[in-house]
């Protein structure tokens, strides 16, 4: 290494994956449902296309993907919640890897909620 | 790339509590149930907690786990790392709160910490480069030769206020202006990593967990002072941190922070290691450089100091490796936020390495002038088994001990040395109400007597007849006129010594019989010792209320000293009794008491 420049490159790499080894409230939280049904229904790739692009992206700073347990509504896993500081949850339903990536570009880099995919536009009685 | 880091330390703490085949079995589990391409297990360095290895943590949900065994591992796979459950159990019971599970810097022990020479502690590969380059690792060194010049960096570190995290804090700025002012063909830095003091692993925990941080700052300290040539003293009782600084200095080559035309800018600079064989004497300055030049490590007197005549003769810069972990910090975020931590004359932080009474042994960073108090009871946990607070030591065998009346003082070098202690490395001894001083004054003596390398007179044969009183003390056989005696060799050593070794060694007496005089004096006077720590003072008694006569102390005496039958009350024969307090141990109505 003779440059700074390469210096930086190593760093920017290298930054995404070590970010994401603190604690930061400030953090938005993205949950992915891991229990035994949403495993089940393909939670796992959903789980690992957000936590790729989030790393992929240099967003670990923002964000932090982990699962969770089930939150009880087995029948629309995979599901994804997003809790953003100061902001109410948004809770996606049958989740993929497909849809997530939409999520993360519309609504977690856009800041504009996918309605579509979320509980609340879904028709529960 | 993976979705989730499991950090397990390798430190030497968690290391001896088996954090390596934690480790082996994780990787293990984790390509049983399918998940190594999503989990990465990372090996650190200390996380401080060393009370409760071997010590996991999950990111990025920044679970802690502690005290993990083997068998535990596949549950903490299946249900933390594959469906997000926290194996509740196995946490860090700090952690976890009736609202579910709190975070680790909302933890007493983290809360007040501040983490600076110990930032990357615990949180990174110590022996993967780009790891360190990832948390920022090299950026000072580049800026230090493509923005700063030589002058420019003394100053930087002039005005933070760093002084040196050896002992004696000496300001850091200062000793490399000396050093660069001398005009040489050739200097030297060296670092002091010959940690000896007993009870002190902070240099140890950098060493082993962030050894880039080293390299780093000795580099830029070659280019402050204008030396290409560095050398590490590192003690061989560190093994796992004399690899690590192998693996270091090899990658650092590797990518060429190391060795010649760094970063284009034709500044060249290498470091070699050097292994201490176990002498105490050898963390003393001149020793240790006598030491890396090949001879038997014995002090020379200054002057002439290191920054003018130092190693091989050449103008030389000596720092601690605490000292040096700061020094990238301080370049990047610049002297005036170093500045604006700690006490007036004392700025920045300081590692603590807690030990003896106390429940969470381990090591904590907190900004200088931090109390005392502050230290023990939030940080530390307190002392356990609801005993109380008698003294706390710090600086090893060239400290003393601090007593209650103290136990609010900021601290930092000045006051302690105000109050005849010293800051040292950093090893902070808690000691209760059943610790006995005399007897803590006599082991820190034994240690002086064993370490004096016999140069001068006063440190060879004056801390031996310190010694031998103190023994006579503990054994009851020391008259008034012995304490006076002490006190005068005390001074006289002091004064005479030939090095740093001999000068303080004295201390540990000073400050005992300064503050605990009255301990002393129950040991000549009354022939007691109230600590019931010095054996030839004290006897066992079996209390005739409390006695039930269940034989059990009897038949696990092993002087057959104990006499009585079933159910009537025993009695120790005082002649026959070595005291070795089984029976006190093995009573299970608290009948037998010492005094």
């Amino acid at each position: 290494m003779k440059t700074l420049e390469e210096l930086k490159a190593i760093r920017e790499k290298m930054q995404s994956q070590v970010s994401m080894r603190g604690e930061d409230h400030a953090r938005t939280r993205i949950l992915v449902g891991m229990a035994t049904c949403g495993i089940a229904s393909g939670a796992r790739p959903v789980l690992n296309k957000l936590s790729d692009l989030v790393q992929e992206n240099h967003m670990t700073d923002r964000f932090s993907v982990t699962q969770t347990g089930c939150i009880g509504l087995c029948q629309y896993e995979p599901i994804v919640e997003v809790l953003e500081p100061g902001k109410e949850k948004v809770t996606y339903i049958k989740m993929t890897a497909e849809k997530a990536e939409e999520v993360y570009k519309e609504h977690l880099i856009g800041g504009h909620v996918v309605q579509n995919y979320t509980l609340s536009s879904a028709d529960i009685k | 790339m993976y979705r989730s880091h499991v950090l397990v330390c390798g430190g030497t703490g968690c290391t001896s509590s088996g954090s390596q085949q934690i480790m082996v079995k994780l990787r293990d589990e984790l390509g049983n149930q399918g998940l190594s391409e999503e989990v990465s297990v990372v090996q650190t360095g200390c996380h401080g907690l060393c009370a409760l290895g071997p010590i996991m943590i999950i990111y990025p949900d920044a679970t802690f786990y502690a005290m993990v065994k083997e068998e535990d591992i596949p549950e903490i796979v299946s249900e933390h790392l594959l469906k997000g459950r926290p194996v509740e159990r196995l946490l860090y019971n700090e952690t976890v709160t009736p609202n579910g599970i709190k975070a680790l810097s909302d933890t007493d022990f983290y809360k007040k910490q501040h983490r600076i020479a110990l930032r990357n502690c615990g949180v990174i590969n110590p022996e993967e480069i780009e790891e360190y380059i990832g948390t920022g690792g090299y950026q000072a060194l580049g800026k230090v030769l493509t923005e700063m010049t030589p002058d420019d960096v003394i100053q930087t570190l002039l005005d933070s206020g760093l002084r040196g995290r050896g002992g004696a804090g000496f300001p850091t700025g200062m000793k490399w202006k000396l050093a660069k002012q001398n005009d040489a063909d050739q200097k030297y830095v060296c670092c002091n990593a010959d940690e000896g003091d007993p009870g002190a692993f902070m240099d140890r925990s950098v060493l082993e967990g962030d050894p880039h941080a080293l390299l780093e700052a000795m580099t830029i300290a070659g280019y402050a002072i204008g030396a290409s040539q560095g050398f590490i003293y590192v003690r061989a009782e560190y093994p796992i941190a004399v690899d690590r600084l192998k693996i270091a200095i090899a990658q650092a080559r590797e990518m060429e922070l190391l060795g010649d035309d760094i970063f284009g800018t034709g500044f060249s600079f290498d470091i070699d290691l050097r292994l201490g064989a176990g002498a105490f004497v050898c963390g003393e300055e001149t020793a240790l450089m006598v030491s890396i030049e090949g001879n038997r490590g014995e002090p020379r007197p200054r002057p002439p100091f290191p920054a003018q005549k130092g190693l091989f003769g050449k103008p030389t810069i000596l720092n601690n490796v605490e000292t040096y972990a700061n020094i990238p910090q301080i370049i990047l975020n610049g002297p005036e936020w170093f500045a604006s931590m700690g006490t007036e004359k004392s700025k920045g932080t300081k590692v603590f390495a807690l030990g003896g009474k106390i429940h969470n042994t381990g090591l904590v960073e907190v900004p200088m002038g931090t109390t005392l108090r502050e230290i023990i009871e939030e940080i530390g946990g307190g002392i356990p088994n609801g005993k109380k607070f008698k003294a706390a030591q710090t600086g090893g065998p060239s400290g003393g001990c601090i007593p209650t009346e103290h136990y609010d003082i900021p601290i930092d070098y000045d006051n302690l040395l105000s109050i005849g202690s010293m800051m040292g490395s950093g090893g902070l001894i808690v000691m209760d109400e059943t610790d006995c001083m005399v007897d803590i004054a006599k082991f820190f003596l034994e240690f002086t007597v064993e370490e004096s390398c016999g140069k001068c007179t006063p440190c060879r044969i004056g801390t031996k007849r310190m010694l031998e009183i103190l023994d006579k003390v503990t054994k009851g056989q020391a008259k008034p006129e012995d304490i006076d005696r002490l006190e005068e060799l005390c001074y006289y050593v002091k004064a005479n010594s030939a090095c740093g070794l001999g000068q303080t060694a004295p201390n540990p007496v000073l400050s005992t019989l300064k503050y605990f005089r009255d301990e002393y004096d129950a040991h000549i006077y009354d022939k007691k010792c109230p600590a019931g720590v010095c054996k030839a003072l004290l006897s066992y008694y079996i209390d005739a209320d409390k006695c039930k006569g269940c034989t059990l102390c009897a038949r696990n005496c092993p002087a057959n000293a104990i006499t009585g039958s079933v159910k009537n009350l025993h009695v120790i024969d005082p002649e026959k009794c070595i005291k070795c307090g089984v029976c006190m141990e093995k009573c299970k109505f608290g009948a037998v008491y010492k005094k």
